[in-house]
Formats: structure tokens, sequence, C-alpha cells
């Protein structure tokens, strides 16, 4: 009706600030791989209550020795195997030392053992794994066709060889595990980069003209830590059990350092009078693998989602 | 099929040779020497046991011998039980340490295999959470440790079996069950993973589609299939439990190689060690190169790929 109304003035309009146009901006903080992982893991309940497990063992293994009266080695014969008590939690055994202090000493040793004894191996086999995935050709051939030679015998049969070589003591075991047990990651690492190395985003970055080098530090290496984040977990219980195992057949650790092993192959002696004394440390052994067990089980779900079984 | 029996056998007789050698030289730069016990020996004793043993020869010298004897199955004198050979010692032990692995195998394959079956096809229900549980414990007890528990419980509590030694099957209860206990963990673990992969292809949901009754599809499709993995298990399996003999062997007393080889460990007898490593090495190689031609057997993809 009103002509004016039509006519777009020069004031009609006016400007808008300029933050208001944000509308696509990402308001959330974005969720990166590991985080995702970690809230995953957190709804598992059964493998937070084998984290929570071992980070109990860890901090006991730590302070116990510590405020504590006696000494892994400090003796009161006059108690020498007594049961558990208000004296000695755990009660002595036969030269009288607490097996509280001692138990918690030999916590230290045995999941020393069976951290470094799993991480350092699995690292080694990422190097010599991923080194022979990415190069290929005759070294790549070279490598694994040693490895095929040296697996066809369990590691067992050359760890005992080189534990009597070097002799025995905690460093001795990782020592001997380092040289044996990188063999299958190496495999796994390399059957994984040989897989990555195929991928379009590989190729992109590489057409894009990126180094060797962070091919393998951005691309190659993380896409294969989730799975050797998993079995460096699992290898953990098996290092214990390795552990507890040569130093029931005498190579392990040698008294009067106790370890899990150590303590059960002693307590086997007595167990027929003083049952406590296998008991204590062969529960504490079966726990802990059992729960880092059942960690690594919830951290293999939780990278995974589509192996969740 | 021809390429790959020949390669695999070529790996084989590597394998043996480079155990052997590394077995020699580690074990006899080991210082000291076997005569060094509780009873002090004259120097000339000493001496004259050496050159009897052949230890005063140069290193070099005894590997040839050595490697020459291996050739013709020899694997020498024991340095401790005076006038037996290694090979004695195999003969007499070996069938014992045998039968307890292979009752051990014979208990754990068909029922770890029937709890991973029953686990994976009632997936979620309580036998599911019964079996996965039983599973887990039994990967996380060590078999020594098992061994011993038995022991305190049905012989020293309970007093129903025998504690030790081995004269019959009433002795054979408790070994065996400490033995077969983790293997059998890990088959249920492994043959449940195994079915709920099988259970979930487009071949499984094709047999059913075209009406193939449920028994068939389970035993001809489903175990067939899931069963491929267990085989390349075995090989670790024998491995597993050679293992276990050791130290089973050494808690329930049974005169078995295993506990000859931890003997022999702790006492340094080096040609016995080295005799006993070289024979359990080749009797897994062997056991591995049986399983690899299984597998090429069963599963077409891994000779052709190679």
């Amino acid at each position: 009706m009103n002509k004016t109304t039509n006519i777009l003035l020069p004031n009609a309009f006016e400007f808008i600030e300029d933050q208001n146009l944000d509308s696509d901006l990402i308001t959330r903080t974005s969720v990166t791989f590991w985080t995702d992982v970690w809230r995953r893991l957190l709804k598992n309940k059964v493998a937070m209550l084998g984290l929570f497990i071992i980070v109990i063992i860890m901090i006991l293994s730590i302070f116990v020795p510590v405020f504590s009266e006696y000494t892994y080695k400090s003796q009161d014969l006059a108690n020498a195997n007594a049961a558990p008590s208000a004296l000695h939690v755990f009660g002595t055994d036969n030269l009288g030392r607490d097996m509280w202090v001692r138990v918690w000493v030999g916590a230290r040793v045995s999941l020393a053992v069976g951290i470094f004894g799993s991480v350092i191996p699995s690292l080694i086999g990422i190097v010599i794994g991923g080194i022979s995935g990415y190069f290929g050709g005759k070294l790549d051939m070279l490598i694994m066709r040693s490895i095929d030679v040296a697996m066809c015998v369990p590691s067992m049969i050359y760890i005992i060889l080189i534990m009597l070589f070097i002799g025995s003591g905690p460093v001795s075991i990782i020592i001997a595990f380092a040289l044996t047990g990188w063999m299958g990651s190496a495999r796994s690492v390399r059957g994984m980069i040989l897989q990555l190395k195929e991928m379009e985003y590989v190729l992109a970055s590489k057409a894009l003209g990126a180094s060797s080098a962070s091919l393998i530090f951005n691309h190659l290496i993380p896409n294969t830590l989730g799975i050797v984040v998993v079995s460096m977990t699992m290898g953990i219980p098996s290092a214990i059990f390795y552990e507890a195992y040569l130093s029931f057949i005498g190579l392990g650790v040698a008294p009067p350092i106790p370890s899990w092993g150590q303590l059960s192959n002693a307590g086997i002696a007595v167990f027929r009078v003083y049952p406590s004394q296998l008991m204590i440390p062969s529960v504490l052994i079966s726990l802990t693998m059992l729960s880092f067990n059942l960690f690594g089980d919830g951290l293999r779900d939780a990278l995974d989602p589509k192996l969740r079984s | 099929m021809k390429n790959y029996i020949l390669q695999r056998l070529i790996i084989s007789v590597i394998t043996i040779f480079v155990l052997a050698t590394v077995s020699f030289f580690l074990l006899r730069s080991l210082p000291g020497n076997p005569f060094q016990t509780e009873t002090v020996l004259s120097v000339e004793t000493e001496a004259r046991m050496m050159a009897y043993y052949g230890l005063d020869k140069p290193l070099f010298e005894q590997y040839l011998t050595y490697l020459g004897n291996l050739l013709h199955g020899d694997l020498g004198y024991s340095l401790k039980y005076t006038n037996r050979t290694v090979n004695n010692m195999i003969a007499s032990a070996f069938p014992i340490s045998a039968t307890l692995g292979l009752i051990s195998l014979g208990v754990a394959v068909p029922i770890g295999l029937f709890l991973g079956i029953i686990s994976a096809r009632k997936r979620g229900k309580a036998v599911d959470y019964l079996c996965v549980f039983i599973s887990v414990i039994g990967v996380s007890i060590p078999s020594f440790i098992m061994g011993s528990f038995l022991q305190y419980i049905f012989a020293v509590k309970l007093q129903l079996l025998p504690i030790a030694q081995w004269k019959g099957l009433k002795f054979m209860v408790l070994p065996t069950v400490a033995l077969s206990l983790s293997l059998l963990a890990t088959l249920t673990r492994v043959m449940r993973a195994s079915m709920l992969e099988v259970i979930n292809q487009d071949y499984i949901k094709t047999a059913r589609a075209k009406g193939v009754p449920e028994d068939k599809v389970v035993l001809r499709h489903e175990i067939r299939n899931a069963m491929v993995p267990i085989v390349t298990m075995l090989g670790p399996m024998v491995a597993s439990v050679l293992m276990g003999t050791f130290v089973i062997e050494k808690i329930f007393a049974i005169p078995g190689l295993g506990q000859h080889f931890v003997n022999s460990i702790t006492g340094l007898d080096y040609t016995m060690t080295l005799g006993l490593t070289v024979f359990y090495g080749t009797f897994l190689v062997l056991a591995n190169f049986i399983v690899d031609i299984a597998y090429g057997i069963i599963d077409p993809r891994i000779r052709i790929e190679k």
C-alpha cells in the first residue's frame, strides 16, 4: 500500500558484530583418541577393578617397606615360623623374618621384573619390526627368517641358558627377557606396518613430500601403538609368571632378596606345616596376574570396540 | 605344497643347529667346573677327570667332537651320574614325562574346546560368565602354585589322594589336574573368541538361510572353522606342557626328565643340560614342523601365500 515500505532504505540494515558469526565454531574441546579410550575403559567395571587392585598393590609395595620397623632381612629368631599376628601381620618365615615386609619388598621385585620385562622387549620389538616392515627387501627377509628360526624353540629354553650364563638376579631376568621377548612383537608390528604402508593417507602424505621420519613418527607408530600397548599389558602377567617360574627352578632371584616367586619357592618347602608361608605370596602372584589380565582385556576392548566380546 | 614343506624343513634343521651351537658355547663359558663339589678333589684327580671327559681339549675341538656325536644321536655322558649316558637318561625318564604330558593334553583339549564352544553359544548368559571366570582364573594361577594347593587340600587336609610320586592311576590325578588347568583355560579363551568370530561370518548366515539344520550348522560350519586357530596353538601348547613338567615333576617328586633337567642346571652337569636342551629343542621343533604341515593342509591360504 504505502510505497515507502517497499523501498530499502540505507539504514534499514545494521552491522552485526563479528563474533556472532561463529556459528560453526566447535565449542566442545576435541576428544583425542586416548581420551575416548579412557572414557570407554572407565565404563568397564571389571577392568577398573583390575586397575584398582594393581594400584593398591603398587602403593603397598612402595610404602610398606619404608614405614615398617622391620627390614626384609632383619631376623626375629625367637618368633621364627610365627603365624600371622599383631606383631607380624603375615607371620614370619623359618629365619624369623617378617613376611609382611618381605612380601611387599618382593612385590617391588616382581612388579619391576613384570613391567620392565614386558615393556623393554616390546620397545625393542617395535623398533626392529618397524625397520623391517618399513624398509622391506633383503633386510626384512633376513630379520624375519632369523625370527622364524629363533621362535621354533620356546623362549623359556633360551631364557634358562641366558640366566645360567649371566647369573641370577632381577636385572639378569629383565636382560634375558629383553633378549628373547622382542620377536613376537617385532613380528606383529612388522605385519601392521606392511598394512598401514598401503593406506591412502600415507600415500597422501608421501605425495605432499613427507620425509621417512615424519611418516614413521606421525602415521605408522601412532597407529600401531594401540595393539602394542595391549600386548605390553598382557605381557606383564606372563613376565611375572616367568620370574616366579625361574625363581622356582632356582634360576631367578637369589635369596636373601625376596620376590614372589622366591617366596613361594621357600613356602613350598614348608607348606605342609606352615601353609600361610606359601598361601600369601602365591595368592598375591595370582591376584596380580588376574588384575593385569582383566585390565588388559578391558584395554583391548576399549581400544577396538569392534573386538568387544 | 612341496616347496612349503621343504621351506619348513630347512628352517627346522637350521633351528636345531643354532640351538645346539648357542647352548654349547653358553654352557661351556660358565665359570666353575662340574667336579667342584662338596667333596674336594685333588688337582691331579680333577685333571684326570677333565681329560677323561675330554674337557681339557681346545673349545673348538670339543665343539666339533660334540657336533659329530650329535649327528649320530649321541648326547654324551652325564658328568654327575657316573657311567650313565644322556641318551640312557632320556630313554628311562622321558616316557614318564611324556605320559604325564599326554594325559594332561588329553584332559585339557576336549574340556577346553567344549567350554569354549558352550561359552560362545550361550554368550551373555550365566554359563558364559562362569566359563569366562574359570578361564581367567585358570590363566592367572601358575601351575606350580596350583599343584601345591592341590597337594595341600587333597593330600594333606582331606587325605584322598597320594601327595607325591608316580606309582599308578591314583598318583596321576593331582599332577594332571595341576598341569592341564592353565592349558584348559587358554583353550577355552581362544576357542570362545574364535567361535564368536565365526558365528558372525556370512557363510554361516548362508547355511542357515538355505535351511541347514541347526546342529549341522554348529558342527560342520561353526566348530570346524573355529578349530583352525586352535591348530596353530598346538605347538606352543606342547611347549607349555613341557615347561610345566619341569616344575610339576619337582613338586610331585615324579622321576621324569623335567626333574633331571632342573637338577642338571643347578648341579652344573654340562653335558646333561646341553644334551637335554638339544633334545627338548629337537622335540619341539619336530612338533612345530608337524603342526605347520597340518596347518598347511587344513588352510590352503597358508601354503599359497608363501
